[in-house]
């Protein structure tokens, strides 16, 4: 009963309903190209191109997660990929609890690189991560308990517009500055790597890729209808008025603190989320992911598709990176002047990014025909 | 995402720093060495002139030091070898100096029947004059070995003829190899240069000398308190090194004067220790207030977020890289003052590319400060990339002229001339740009418009073009940190990245528009992350200031120094 109100409301936009669509029919695409279609044929989806599709749905993801905290909240994280990391270094612990023996020296317990650093025993916060339940809690957890300790001290004194977009890049330099040093006990600069197996299932074999995009693919539909129907709420308004006019709101009797808190601690646990679907298709998690430059990138495909829309987002990410992989391919001197035009063209003449492009070509194309329309009105009187 | 950009967690200027100081130190001992010969061929000049001079008993004359010399050539075993030296060495005459050397090198040539030759390059040496024997008879000459313990015996023995050398730097040398050995074989040779010596500081030096020696080898419990307490004034490492080896085999009432001795030593060592400290925060904050103060005025006095302040830095730096590059080429006399031409250079060329981004860019964004924070980041990414095509992506090379290198040291304290100069260069800018904001009829301007747009504009200041000064400004300002910076940073297309996020940092700390706030927030900053390091280790000292900072904010959402208002909202 709740839960189908909560998909009628989330379905309510005709973006979302063709987004949902399009991305079902990706997920049941995809597996089919690559299996069903033998490898002569020119709709034969080549097999590196599966993870490579998986890694843009994570983006799409994680820019659908900073979308509900800029597009409707107002609040700028330039932090998100330290989210999106935490989600991945939790995959990952779990991932290198599953090697096992098979590790270079062997040991059955302590992941290589502990062996390397002359770790006597496993440190305490890696227990547990031999479960997958247990790390699938930690993925969503632990960025959402940073999320939530960060935005109620942050939200509570009122840091709010640049301040808080650079504090969250403070917070995100310092993470990565954490992670690189070896004392830590997450593998340093080289990060997590060498995974073996999840859930029982080998980790580079064509089957868990393609099982690990369409369960990506479900995810991210999964945090669409859910984020589409907190905003269509009456919470989703709340947070627009906050983002709006947050002193109005704070007048009128809501605690915009707390507003503020529920959509930054959601976003973060999505973002999280996306980086743990993100590790094990990528191979590797590594400090550079905490990067500040990382977080900025995933505010401008947020940008490109449309802030606001929801939709535009996932547009935005998985158009940025295809072109980037494009880029780097074809002309990899120029992907940083294509990157930064982008981000300057996008700013001037796309504030609403593509998406805002067409709402707005409909919009004036409605009001020509309504003013015709007034027109011939006027006329036939 | 992009892992093109690599992040350095560490700044690498240091270790380039240090190499190049001990590079200078070698280079300093190497030039002693030839001082020192320069200095024995004068005395070989004026040999008899000085012995008609000084008719000194300790002064051998030349005849009776050959005389020694040509014992070498008899001399079986170390042993014997070791007695002729010290035999040299009583005489404390400098004419055997000479010899010496060449014995600790290896080149001492002998033939049984008293002939001594120095052997060098293939020419065959007198030992007293160094001038080549012609005719030298070269059949059957054998070198005279040599071993550790012997080499300090001639060290010893050349310190002590050191020790009434003519160079005070020489004399001075001396003293400080006999504190550090307690030779007690140089306490005769010390007392008489004691008695010459007319330096009170190298006096100084020469009476701590003789309170080593004393400290270890007399018997009288009263002139080894006196020691005590004189080795105690000197209060520095080598003292401590004395002390702690002295109270090890010490007893009774000596041990604990020894001992409190110590402890005022290491009193006074931490007082440097944190000296030295407080100036390594001081040389970071200026760094961070150099790298901040443009951003300053751009976020402070503008409210502009210029993501690509970082590369106006970086600009300047490939500015002076490009100076001294034509300066190279064209007119390699200039060096000395590559610096002071790049300053002007990188101010316009940083400033121009500034006015440009204003003009093009961020005057259609204002009021809008999250888009133009985009905005500019792109305008970086293009930046980065464009100098990583023309000048290639590894680290280009910008020398110091001779007045940025090399150090100087502070009692126990060690100063670099780059810092020091980086220090005063930063104070400077802040001077320069509180006279420019508040002295001014531009800076007038500025802050009037700052204060209040509409009302400065209905006053006839042209806005936009007061804009575009200031951001122009700005950008000019961290094309100067630049010029600055490339001496201790290396100069590479990412050396903006890693100024950016602690230049936003200093100035969110210090409170937006007032420089005031930049200053102390950075020298603030500096100190407590060198503070921090002992403890912490560098990376956990800067997290931790990175968390500082987070919660900083909390409490005090406008930094240090907040501008007063009324309004809801800024």
């Amino acid at each position: 009963m709740i839960f189908g109100h909560f998909l009628k409301q989330g379905l309510a936009s005709r973006y979302v309903q063709v987004a949902v669509l399009i991305l079902l029919a990706v997920a049941v695409m995809v597996p089919v190209l690559n299996l069903a279609v033998p490898p002569g044929n020119p709709f034969h989806l080549p097999d590196h191109w599966v993870p490579l599709l998986g890694k843009y749905l994570c983006y799409a993801m994680l820019a659908l997660a900073l979308d509900l905290v800029w597009g409707f909240c107002g609040i700028l994280s330039l932090g998100h990929a330290a989210f999106f990391a935490l989600g991945g270094y939790a995959m990952g612990m779990y991932l290198m609890r599953q090697i096992g023996s098979r590790g270079v020296y062997g040991n059955p317990v302590l992941p290589d690189f502990m062996v390397f650093l002359n770790y006597k025993e496993l440190p305490w916060f890696w227990y547990g991560f031999d479960n997958f339940w247990f790390a699938a809690l930690m993925v969503v957890a632990v960025p959402s308990l940073l999320a939530f300790v960060f935005g109620w001290l942050a939200f509570r004194s009122r840091v709010a517009g640049v301040y808080l977009s650079i504090i969250t890049q403070a917070m995100t330099y310092a993470l990565l500055l954490a992670f690189f040093r070896n004392d830590m006990g997450f593998g340093g600069n080289n990060g997590l790597t060498d995974f073996k197996e999840i859930i029982g299932f080998d980790v580079s074999a064509g089957s868990t890729r393609l099982g690990l995009f369409v369960a990506t693919a479900l995810f991210l539909i999964a945090s669409l209808v859910i984020i589409s129907s907190v905003v269509a709420s009456k919470y989703g308004k709340i947070l627009v008025a906050v983002r709006d006019a947050e002193p109005r709101t704070r007048f009128i009797g809501y605690r915009p603190e707390n507003v503020k808190l529920f959509a930054f601690v959601l976003s973060a646990a999505i973002a999280g989320i996306a980086g743990a679907l993100y590790v094990p298709q990528v191979g590797i998690i590594n400090p550079g992911e905490f990067a500040p430059a990382n977080s900025i990138e995933v505010v401008v495909w947020t940008a490109v598709g449309g802030r606001g829309t929801l939709v535009g987002p996932i547009l935005g990410a998985i158009l940025v990176n295809a072109g980037k992989s494009w880029f780097t391919g074809v002309l990899p001197e120029f992907w940083l002047f294509a990157l930064g035009g982008l981000f300057i063209f996008v700013t001037l003449f796309l504030p609403k990014g593509i998406l805002g492009l067409i709402g707005q070509v409909k919009a004036s194309a409605r009001a020509r025909r309504e003013k015709r329309a007034a027109e011939q009105q006027v006329l036939a009187e | 995402m992009t892992h093109e950009i690599v992040h350095r967690p560490y700044p690498r200027g240091r270790n380039r720093n240090s190499s190049r100081t001990r590079a200078v130190a070698i280079e300093g001992r190497c030039g002693e060495g030839r001082r020192v010969q320069a200095l024995l061929a004068a005395f070989c000049a004026f040999l008899v002139f000085l012995f008609l001079m000084f008719a000194n008993a300790a002064h051998a004359d030349e005849a009776s030091v050959r005389a020694i010399i040509s014992k070498f050539a008899d001399a079986k075993g170390f042993s014997q070898v070791e007695k002729v030296i010290d035999e040299l060495a009583a005489t404390g005459d400098p004419l055997a100096v000479r010899t010496l050397n060449a014995l600790n090198d290896g080149k001492l040539q002998v033939k049984r029947g008293g002939t001594v030759y120095i052997e060098e390059n293939g020419k065959f040496l007198d030992p007293i004059t160094g001038e080549p024997v012609d005719g030298a008879d070269t059949s059957g000459l054998d070198k005279v070995k040599i071993k550790n313990s012997l080499r300090r015996t001639i060290s010893a023995a050349l310190s002590g003829m050191t020790l009434m050398a003519k160079d005070p730097a020489i004399r001075s040398q001396a003293a400080s190899t006999i504190f550090d050995s307690s030779d007690a074989s140089q306490l005769e040779a010390l007392e008489k240069a004691l008695a010459a010596e007319t330096v009170p500081s190298i006096r100084e030096q020469m009476e701590e000398a003789k309170a080593s020696i004393q400290l270890f080898n007399s018997k009288d419990p009263a002139e080894v308190s006196t020691a005590l307490g004189t080795i105690k004034a000197r209060g520095d490492r080598a003292a401590l090194a004395l002390l702690s080896k002295y109270a090890a085999s010490a007893d009774g009432e000596l041990k604990e004067q020894a001992d409190a001795a110590i402890s005022s030593v290491e009193e006074t060592l931490s007082m440097w220790e944190a000296g030295q400290n407080v100036w390594y925060g001081i040389s970071l904050g200026s760094v961070l207030f150099l790298a901040a103060i443009g951003l300053a005025i751009t976020f402070g006095v503008m409210g502009v977020i210029n993501m690509a302040h970082g590369e106006m830095v970086m600009l300047g730096a490939y500015t002076t890289f490009v100076v001294q590059e034509l300066i190279r080429t064209s007119a390699p006399g200039l060096f000395e003052y590559s610096l002071l031409i790049a300053l002007p250079m990188a101010f316009l060329v940083a400033g121009g590319v500034g006015l440009l981004m204003e003009r093009s860019i961020i005057r259609f964004l204002y009021g809008r400060p999250l888009e133009t924070l985009l905005a500019t980041w792109g305008v970086s990414l293009i930046l980065q990339q464009a100098v990583r095509t023309i000048f290639g992506p590894t680290n280009r090379e910008v020398g110091n002229p001779d007045w940025m290198s090399g150090a100087f040291t502070l009692g126990e304290m060690s100063l670099t001339w780059n810092r020091v100069w980086i220090v005063c260069f930063s104070l400077a800018m802040f001077v320069a740009l509180q006279f420019v904001l508040k002295k001014t009829y531009f800076g007038l301007q500025m802050r009037a418009v700052t204060q209040n747009r509409r009302m400065a504009s209905s006053m006839a200041i042209r806005t936009p073009w007061v804009d575009a000064m200031t951001f122009a400004l700005g950008s000019g300002i961290a094309g100067l940190a630049g010029v600055a910076l490339s001496q201790i940073d290396n100069v590479s297309p990412n050396l903006g990245q890693s100024y950016i996020i602690d230049s936003f940092m200093v100035v969110v700390f210090g409170g937006v528009g007032n420089l005031w706030g930049t200053l102390i927030g950075a020298f603030t900053l500096g100190i407590a992350n060198k503070f921090l390091e002992p403890y912490a280790g560098a990376v956990l000292g800067k997290i931790l200031v990175l968390v500082f900072i987070i919660l900083f904010i909390q409490r005090r959402p406008r930094g240090l120094f907040a501008q007063k208002g009324r309004a809801v909202e800024a």
